[in-house]
């Protein structure tokens, strides 16, 4: 089902950390542990969820676990939204 | 019983003759790693072994024996000897941690061409910054990361193939050749170009404060290192099933994830998966590791995931722990000893140094927090930093220093004697640490002696990271400092002013380390980024870098009176 936050949090990723001839990107292809966005490059993409949707994720949160799809990405962003 | 036994005898007794004699090799003989690493093993009866257990994303596995390796690493020297590329040819390996990797490093080897692994999250920039230096001939890549290539091919005149080991069928472009090893004729025998002990193998690109990255040069001799310390530093066991975690772009990955373990004929496991405790522990109780050799950055990333997941594998199979990469803190390795029943050990060694040098033993009091001792075969002391004299007496705080001589020492920085040279004082291999070593013998290590930044484990320059901010349209000017961080030990922090037109943005922030990443690598990309008017100078306009570290890390400014606008 198309969700808007999914959508312009996979289209971010796909911009930011694949290449052109990489494998498709979905709303559940593991982004941490499948190698696809290291733990450093977490890093920025923390801020741009939290510049975007003017949240701040405590380091404590911001997991490789927390952040390993875009499904978990969105459920972690629509925790600290709704609070 | 360890393979080392008592430290203080071999210490005492240990020279690198005995393991060119446990190796068969007679001084002023053939002596070629990847065949020590794949023919030697089968002609020792081993063929059918297993060698390489590979695991990639969603759960593929590939197995591989001695006689596969040796066929496959032939396949490999055979198709870049078909191509053209000759001895002393360099051939950069641009992969993710596939089997194509590590075989192609031995490939590469047994035609006498010298491997130049490079890590494949490095940006267009980072790459070519390495490929110009060292002239590269070829590079064996994946289609994934081929655009990083095409992007700088055109200022790449000696780069003549882009090979791409899965290639999916599209038009190739300008100098790519496609390669599969699953598709091609295994090659049972090839002939191996007959190097010798000072035949150039490896080039491993290092970072330094100031400059460009510095290619380092080893050479095949350096077998009699990685051999000697795999088996007493590591404890590496013919019944053993070796896990190291470390990526061959660095040259831990290529010393103990290629050359340690296979020389010694051992069944190794690789993991191409990015990290994540459960992974790493499902791995571990799946193959039933029972050497692990990883890093503190790892380490202190699955403390951080806690105990409680621990408890869900059986990690039993376990037997002997190392780290390597940076100082692995007391805590990690208490609380290794506690949740695993055995510490992880703490070794040293630099990519100029080849193999380990300062380092814990299996069987010897570990102190957690310290270094070790040095290996045996080798002398390792700490200078007066103004002398360059070793201190005699214990306690005191000076430069790491190694006496020259082990087989492994790095033979020269591509086209940079001149830096090499000043590696070198009063007799001395300067390791650009400092430390301390204490009544019983032990090192203690204290930081660098320089500006470099040690993030993850990997070796950052300042400097690169700021020539690369300066390249963005909205910077001015930038100072790069590290920065604590409780599981990296240290980040990148910039410091920039802009240019006029431009104001602080957390949408600025974020581009610019967007810029960095891409450009040159995520390890180097700034963590925090601190927008600020002016940068503190001396009146003569150099950047007091210290000052801002000073600040950073809760320490002592120090002298201000050069301060330009004290």
């Amino acid at each position: 089902m198309a969700d808007e936050l999914k959508d312009i949090v996979l289209k971010y990723v796909i911009a930011e950390y694949c290449e052109d001839d990489s494998d498709p990107v979905t709303y559940d292809t593991p982004l941490i542990s499948g190698g696809i966005v290291d733990s450093f490059s977490m890093v920025s993409l923390k801020r741009f969820l939290e510049n975007k949707y003017k949240i701040s994720i405590p380091d404590d949160q911001a997991t490789p676990e927390a952040f390993d799809s875009v499904d978990k990405i969105a459920l972690l962003v629509r925790k600290f939204t709704q609070a | 019983m360890s393979n080392i036994g008592n430290y203080e005898e071999r210490y005492k007794t240990f020279t690198w003759g005995q393991a060119a004699e446990e190796l068969e090799y007679r001084p002023g003989g053939v002596l070629n790693i990847g065949w020590y690493c794949s023919d030697r093993i089968c002609e020792q009866g081993k063929g059918d072994k297993t060698a390489l257990i590979w695991e990639g994303m969603s759960g593929v596995e590939k197995r591989y024996t001695y006689h596969d390796i040796r066929r496959a690493s032939n396949t490999i020297g055979a198709f870049l000897r078909g191509l053209g590329i000759n001895p002393g040819d360099r051939v950069c390996l641009f992969m993710d941690k596939v089997p194509e990797l590590y075989l192609g490093v031995l490939g590469i080897l047994k035609i006498g061409a010298i491997g130049q692994p490079l890590f494949s999250a490095f940006g267009d920039e980072s790459l070519f910054v390495r490929l110009d230096n060292a002239q590269t001939r070829a590079i064996i890549t994946q289609k994934k990361h081929a655009p990083k290539v095409r992007k700088i091919l055109d200022k790449l005149p000696h780069l003549q193939y882009i090979i791409i080991v899965d290639h999916d069928g599209k038009p190739l472009k300008d100098r790519e050749v496609a390669f599969s090893l699953e598709k091609s004729e295994p090659v049972e025998k090839i002939d191996i170009h007959p190097t010798e002990a000072e035949s150039p193998s490896l080039l491993h690109y290092t970072s330094g404060t100031t400059g460009l990255p510095k290619g380092v040069k080893h050479v095949h001799y350096s077998l009699l290192a990685q051999y000697q310390t795999a088996r007493w530093a590591l404890d590496v066991r013919d019944e053993d099933i070796y896990w190291c975690t470390a990526d061959p772009g660095w040259v831990t990955g290529t010393s103990y994830g290629i050359i340690g373990p296979w020389c010694l004929g051992v069944t190794q496991c690789v993991l191409d998966a990015g990290f994540s405790a459960e992974a790493w522990y499902r791995f571990i109780e799946k193959n039933r590791v029972t050497n692990w050799y990883s890093a503190p950055t790892a380490i202190r990333s699955l403390m951080k995931a806690g105990d409680e997941v621990i408890k869900k594998y059986d990690l039993s199979s376990l037997r002997a722990l190392s780290s390597v990469g940076e100082p692995l803190n007391s805590e990690a390795v208490i609380w290794s000893e506690r949740v695993f029943g055995k510490p992880f050990l703490d070794t040293y060694f630099q990519t100029e140094t080849g193999s380990i040098m300062i380092t814990n033993y299996q069987g010897m009091k570990v102190k957690p927090g310290s270094m070790g001792k040095p290996f045996p075969g080798t002398t390792a002391v700490i200078l007066d930093q103004k002398t360059f004299e070793p201190y005699t007496e214990t306690g005191k705080i000076g430069l790491i220093a190694l006496k020259p001589g082990w087989p492994s020492m790095m033979r020269t920085y591509w086209n940079n004697e001149e830096t090499y040279q000043k590696k070198f004082r009063n007799g001395w291999y300067l390791t650009g640490d400092r430390a301390s070593i204490d009544k019983e013998g032990y090192f203690w290590f204290v930081g660098r002696d320089d500006d470099i930044i040690n993030t993850g484990g990997h070796l950052v320059s300042p400097f690169e990271v700021e020539s690369a901010l300066i390249e963005h349209p909205a910077v001015a000017e930038s100072a790069v400092v590290s920065k604590p961080d409780p599981i990296n030990m240290e980040v990148v922090k910039a410091f920039v002013t802009l240019k006029s037109g431009f104001a602080p943005s957390a949408d600025l922030d974020l581009e610019i380390m967007n810029f960095i990443r891409k450009k040159l690598s995520p390890l180097a990309m700034p963590q925090e980024i601190e927008f600020t008017d002016a940068l503190p100078k001396t009146r003569s306009g150099k950047i007091m870098r210290r000052i801002l570290k000073a600040k950073e890390w809760g320490e002592e400014i120090g002298d201000t009176s050069t301060l330009e606008n004290d």
